[in-house]
């Protein structure tokens, strides 16, 4: 019935307009920054390590046909509570970042069944919904540090206050925690694609033997993998990549484990349930899918993961700005998102994991691509954000449009 | 067969809405492997027995129903959807409930999906566990096997043929454990010949197997080429159990819509003119549901021409076409002079009024006032109901006000004054707003659109009446589409039956129902309108 | 107390609940013994700032675009031509005249744009209104930086680049509305030559709702379908709505700026469609209706909320922003339950 199918380069270009376009982009961005490639990389791997938690959280709203859930913003809160509480009890290294990780769970939770319970009274707005509880929250996230920190609840840490003792203060030190997660275990950039060609190798030879037969995609991947490894470490041309690249173990082990949890979870009878509300919620409702249920667990999923995400930023960034460290967490995860390739009812993992690649370089050179093209950082500065709602407001636009004919 | 025990059995059924009886003791026996026809008109009651017999809330909702259900002889109680299922009774829904973007397989299994452990579901229970894919196809293959498709479960839906998608619902039912019977509500409706064929072919091999299928549809020639029994029901009663062996077409649609039928008292009748003051030449409307497919059609002036025929055959979309509501070809000419389809002003403008069959829906804003709803056509087109002031003209209510007023001591729309907002009134009222909504646009023809749809019986008879004085005094060329027959025959000159799309017939309205009910049935042999 | 119940049912429960509280605040701050007379001129002075944004609400709402997220459209329009009127160093009354003259044709040009869009985006207004007004924001925060405007009072001094951040009007047109026929009432300053102007704005809408479009135009809001089946041009009347209200936005941010002496650019506008979408809502406008009086009684509502909530905090909890944070709050507390009224409607 299928016909073979050829690769088309027409076709593929198509298909994946948006990650082309935003690639040619950040290529060319990254030859006018005139920084060494080896340091935009090392900044990306770190970026990318405290950002991908986020973007791959946006997948289940997504899938749920909620859209992109601006509301992950609310989860950023949750872990920003449990790091103050694990800073008001003087923890510090992993144990802090595993009790601020034990403290967000609940808040998390409880924020997310909120929020999905808000969305579920305003289908077909769930974006604007979930922005404006993004919003909502901001607003009472505020009044319990402004407040009711040091206010009703007592905080005995000096640096953790106001002087007034009321109050938290705008930027929290997180030195005692900054790269609990990361600094476990570092190796330069070749060696991590040895642990990964190592893996590959391992799945590979798994799968070739559940299946009698040969895996040919992968063993082609672990082969790449290591003869890029096998290059790093003896071109001279790339020593500056494996002097300067350091990647966090553990982090990246962290999303790998994600993302084998995602798509195990799409295998799976709740996967199921979701991708049905997500595509047709009468049908689903139909066929005795409790509807409401579903969206709100995939909004809670995707606030806990959000916090989670927010912790390994805070740990790798090491410093906290209390209030204004969550506000844009939604909005970059949704640019991320789609500039990887998703729309806004359809992602994948390995669209959020190139989205958050891509977008993270773009950002990073953008001021200094912007200094050398036109003679001002601050127009790349400028430009980076524009890219950001553009994208946002386009991909809303076209899935708007196209809902909006299909009513007809 | 006669020894053998019905699979079920629904005897004297009675079902009241709110004081309205809809049912008025209906029984039904439909005998295992075979195929059963359930005949009758719209409204005759057909849909709400199948809401009783899948246990919808709308019914519990309601109170309930009278009378028992029986299955194999014992007596059964349906609260739910689900113990309709429970009692192996299955539903092919008329418009598809399949998810496009999932698989063949993924929709049969749809919420009932045979599970396995997965190192998730060890830790977080059933929700959690991986779906079976090999036995999902497994079963539909299974499925799609029984009933002769060849399909393969992987493919998607959306890009499957309609016929197809009618395949995978059917396939999904009798997935669905020990099914023992499967209503089919309309299934050929959306079909092509081809393919509604191969539907028959395989609704007879689920009889082979024993299944009992009860197959609601309109198409007659299908009922004698598929069925063994037919029950027909009339008006909410029960008419006629027949044999479909001694029995032919003809008595079948006599029995269908043959009533007593109260014909209004009319001054004077229309006499046939050759006078055509509208002519339909070739109309085709995309209206979905009521697709028009090339309608001819002459009216006459000063009469009151019926359009009638069975649901989705096109009759609605003819006045609709004309109206510029839904895209239409074709061409319309209205006192000579030919008029733009496509464009609801130019309609409006050749002084052609419409009353909408979807009053809530098109006819009315539903959140303002009377004196509004009725205005507001007649200032937007001819410029009525504005008070010049220097160059700017403003809308001036006291005018509004009084129109309404009129209207409404002349049609007696009963409402606290012209300022009420019509989503307060009631049926047969809001319907009243339309009319004088259309007549203050001073229309020389009108088209109604099932006027006594959803209005209860005093109200139908002042709406009718208010027609027929409008044609009598005003010598107003009246169309009115409607699916009940019989209101028709009670008020028209003329009645024209659209089936499939085109008209089949136009016959004088004293004409025997056994005629009507043919054409209607789309068998037009011997016959010329 | 059933009398009283349905009283408050027909004001609106979330109306009444605002007013509560702004009158609460207002016998809060009495009892601290702040200058009322202080507070009620700043009452006056920011209705008058903000009266034209939530008038604008008005035509996107009843030509059934709903809220208008994408005022910010107009705008960025309107200070665009308020520069273009201080580049040519045009002061006083003609300053001002010309800003409001040319904000109009630049309305006009992005809110028919901005029409056509929102008529492909049916059922999705609001968001994509929001999104598009945040990117427009940025795209003009390059704009800034590049145009060549000359004007030193405008651009940087040396080593800066582009547009200032914040442009005076000091020696232009600062204040010429706002203290225009300007009156006490027992310590209390009424702008008179603001309220005259709102006054005949109001009025000027209210007529239009009232012509023949203007009824064209709530057909095609309440019932789009009623509305083409009456002939009336529904998208038609969807782009003149977007239209009106994107000049309304753009007249109205020149109004804001001359009374509080500044334009500011960059992300200034970035969050400014909230406050009367906010302020509609407190009014009792809903997504879907909304009257003149919403207008008057939301900009008043919520400005005296924010006004008083500032002084009145400061005195309560003596640091920190307590009066910003009741303005979040509120304000997107009211947008979620209209949203959420809106969603339960259907």
């Amino acid at each position: 019935m299928f016909k073979n199918k050829k690769f088309n380069i027409k076709e593929f270009l198509s298909e994946n307009a948006v990650p082309v376009v935003f690639l040619t982009l950040s290529i060319i961005f990254v030859y006018y920054s005139g920084t060494q490639p080896a340091i935009i990389m090392n900044d990306v791997v770190a970026r990318f390590a405290r950002n991908a938690f986020f973007v791959l959280s946006l997948l289940f709203p997504v899938l749920a046909g909620m859209g992109l859930n601006f509301g992950i913003v609310v989860g950023a809160m949750a872990a920003q509570i449990g790091i103050y509480t694990a800073l008001a009890l003087e923890l510090s290294g992993l144990p802090a970042v595993l009790l601020a990780t034990v403290v967000c769970i609940p808040f998390a939770l409880l924020f997310g069944f909120l929020s999905g319970w808000l969305n579920n009274k305003t289908k077909g707005q769930e974006m604007l919904t979930s922005m404006f509880v993004g919003y909502f929250a901001h607003g009472v996230y505020m009044l319990l540090f402004l407040f009711i920190i040091g206010g009703i609840i007592p905080i005995n840490v000096y640096e953790l206050v106001l002087p007034s003792g009321v109050g938290a203060r705008s930027s929290l030190d997180l030195t005692q925690i900054k790269g609990a997660l990361d600094s476990i275990v570092k190796v330069d950039l070749f060696t991590f694609v040895f642990i990964l060609a190592a893996l590959s190798a391992v799945i590979t030879v798994a799968n070739t033997i559940k299946n009698k037969k040969l895996d040919v995609t992968k063993t082609v991947l672990t082969v790449a993998l290591v003869v890029v490894g096998v290059a790093g470490n003896t071109l001279p041309a790339l020593s500056m990549f494996k002097r300067v690249v350091k990647v966090p173990v553990v982090t990246y082990a962290l999303i790998g484990i994600l993302c084998a949890f995602i798509s195990m979870f799409f295998k799976t009878k709740l996967g199921q349930d979701m991708r049905a509300v997500g595509m047709n919620m009468e049908i689903a409702e139909v066929s005795g899918i409790n509807v409401n249920k579903t969206r709100i667990t995939a909004n809670m999923i995707s606030v806990v993961l959000s916090a989670f995400g927010q912790i390994m930023f805070l740990q790798n960034l090491g410093t906290l700005s209390t209030y204004t460290a969550h506000q844009n967490v939604g909005m970059f995860a949704g640019a991320a998102l789609l500039i990887g390739g998703a729309s806004v009812t359809k992602a994948t993992v390995p669209q959020a994991l190139l989205g958050t690649f891509l977008f993270h370089l773009l950002f990073n050179v953008s001021p200094l691509a912007g200094q050398n093209i036109f003679g001002s950082a601050l127009i790349g500065e400028y430009f980076r954000v524009f890219i950001v709602y553009g994208v946002i407001a386009l991909a809303i636009v076209l899935h708007a449009a196209k809902k909006a004919s299909g009513k007809k | 067969m006669e020894n053998l025990k019905p699979v079920l059995e629904m005897v004297d059924v009675k079902k009241s809405y709110f004081g309205n009886q809809v049912l008025k003791g209906v029984s039904l026996k439909v005998m295992p492997g075979e195929i059963h026809a359930l005949c009758g008109e719209n409204g005759a009651g057909k849909s709400t027995l199948m809401n009783i017999l899948f246990g919808m809330p709308v019914i519990h909702s309601t109170g309930g129903f009278e009378g028992e259900i029986r299955m194999n002889g014992e007596v059964i109680d349906i609260k739910t959807p689900r113990d309709a299922m429970k009692y192996g009774i299955g539903m092919v829904h008329q418009e598809f409930m399949l998810i496009p973007g999932f698989t063949i397989e993924e929709n049969v299994k749809l919420n009932r999906e045979p599970l396995k452990e997965s190192i998730l579901g060890k830790f977080l229970g059933e929700p959690m566990k991986n779906l079976n894919r090999d036995e999902i196809r497994k079963d539909t293959q299974a499925a799609l096997d029984q009933l002769g498709m060849d399909m393969v479960p992987a493919d998607k839906v959306a890009g499957l043929p309609v016929g197809y998608m009618q395949f995978v619902e059917i396939a999904r039912e009798i997935d669905k454990r020990g099914v023992k019977l499967l209503v089919f509500d309309e299934p050929t409706a959306v079909l092509t010949e081809g393919e509604a064929e191969r539907l028959l072919a395989a609704m007879r091999a689920l009889a082979d197997q024993g299944i009992a299928i009860l197959f609601i549809t309109h198409r007659l020639d299908e009922v004698m080429a598929a069925t063994q029994h037919i029950t027909i029901i009339r008006d909410g009663a029960f008419v006629k159990y027949l044999n479909t062996a001694d029995t032919n077409v003809t008595e079948i649609s006599a029995l269908m819509v043959g009533r007593e039928v109260e014909v209004i008292e009319r001054a004077k009748h229309h006499e046939a003119s050759n006078e055509i003051v509208m002519e339909i030449e070739n109309l085709e409307v995309n209206m979905p549901g009521e697709m028009v497919k090339g309608v001819n059609l002459k009216v006459e002036k000063g009469e009151i021409l019926g359009i009638g025929g069975l649901a989705g055959q096109g009759k609605i979309g003819i006045a609709n076409g004309i109206m510029g509501l839904y895209s239409a070809t074709g061409k319309v000419t209205f006192e000579g002079k030919e008029v733009a389809l496509n464009n609801p002003k130019a309609a409006i403008n050749a002084q052609i009024a419409f009353v909408s069959e979807d009053r809530r829906g098109v006819g009315l804003l539903l959140d303002e006032s009377i004196a509004f709803n009725i205005a507001v056509p007649a200032m937007q087109n001819q410029g009525k109901f504005l008070k010049k002031y220097g160059p700017i003209s403003l809308m001036d209510q006291a005018a509004i006000t009084e129109n309404a007023n009129k209207y409404i001591e002349e049609l007696d729309i009963r409402c606290t004054g012209p300022n009420q907002n019509v989503r307060r009134l009631s049926g047969g009222n809001q319907q009243k707003v339309c009319i004088a909504k259309a007549l203050t646009s001073e229309p020389k023809i009108i088209f109604v659109s099932e006027p006594t749809r959803g209005i209860d019986i005093g109200a139908k008879r002042l709406v009718l009446d208010t027609l027929v004085k409008l044609n009598e005094e005003e010598g107003m060329t009246v169309v009115i589409t409607s699916s009940e027959l019989a209101e028709l025959k009670s008020v028209c000159d003329r009645i024209a039956i659209v089936t499939e799309g085109k008209v089949v017939g136009v016959l004088p309205a004293s004409e025997s129902d056994a005629k009507f009910g043919l054409l209607m049935s789309g068998i037009t042999e011997g016959m010329e309108g | 107390m059933e009398k009283a119940k349905k009283l408050i049912q027909d004001y609106g429960v979330s109306r009444f609940i605002v007013t509560c509280f702004a009158i609460l605040l207002l016998v809060v701050a009495f009892l601290q013994g702040q200058d009322m007379n202080i507070l009620f001129s700043d009452i006056i002075n920011r209705f008058g700032m903000y009266a034209f944004f939530s008038l604008a609400m008005v035509p996107s709402i009843i030509s059934g675009t709903l809220l208008n997220f994408g005022i910010t459209l107009g705008i960025l329009a309107g200070v665009l031509a308020g520069l273009i009127s201080l580049e040519l160093g045009m002061t006083g009354l003609t300053g001002i005249g010309f800003a409001l003259a040319l904000a109009i044709p630049f309305g006009v040009i992005v809110g028919f744009a901005y029409g056509l869009l929102l008529n492909k985006v049916k059922g999705s207004e609001m968001v994509v209104a929001t999104y598009v007004g945040y990117a427009a924001v940025y795209i003009m925060c390059i704009g800034w930086m590049v145009l060549p405007f000359k004007n030193p009072a405008m651009v940087w001094a040396i080593g800066g680049e582009g547009l200032r951040t914040t442009i005076t009007l000091d020696g232009y047109y600062d204040a010429i509305l706002s203290g225009m026929w300007n009156f006490q009432i027992g310590g209390v300053t009424i702008q008179g030559g603001m309220i005259a102007i709102i006054a005949l704005a109001c009025f000027i809408v209210y007529l239009f709702t009232r012509s023949k479009m203007g009824i064209a135009m709530r057909a095609a809001g309440a019932n789009p379908i009623y509305a083409s089946a009456v002939g009336v041009n529904v998208n038609k009347q969807r782009i003149i709505g977007t239209i009106l209200s994107t000049v309304l936005g753009a007249l109205g941010i020149i109004i804001y700026a001359q009374a509080f002496g500044f334009y500011q650019l960059y992300t200034a506008p970035m969050n400014m469609s909230m406050y009367p979408v906010a302020a509609v809502l407190i009014g009792g406008a809903t997504t879907r209706k909304i009257k003149i009086s919403h207008v008057l009684l939301g900009t008043v509502l919520y400005q005296t909320i924010i006004t008083v909530a500032v002084p009145v905090a400061s005195i309560l909890v003596p640091d920190g922003g307590l009066g910003d944070v009741v303005r979040i709050i509120v304000s997107n507390g009211i947008i979620l339950y209209a949203l959420a009224q809106a969603g339960g409607n259907k």
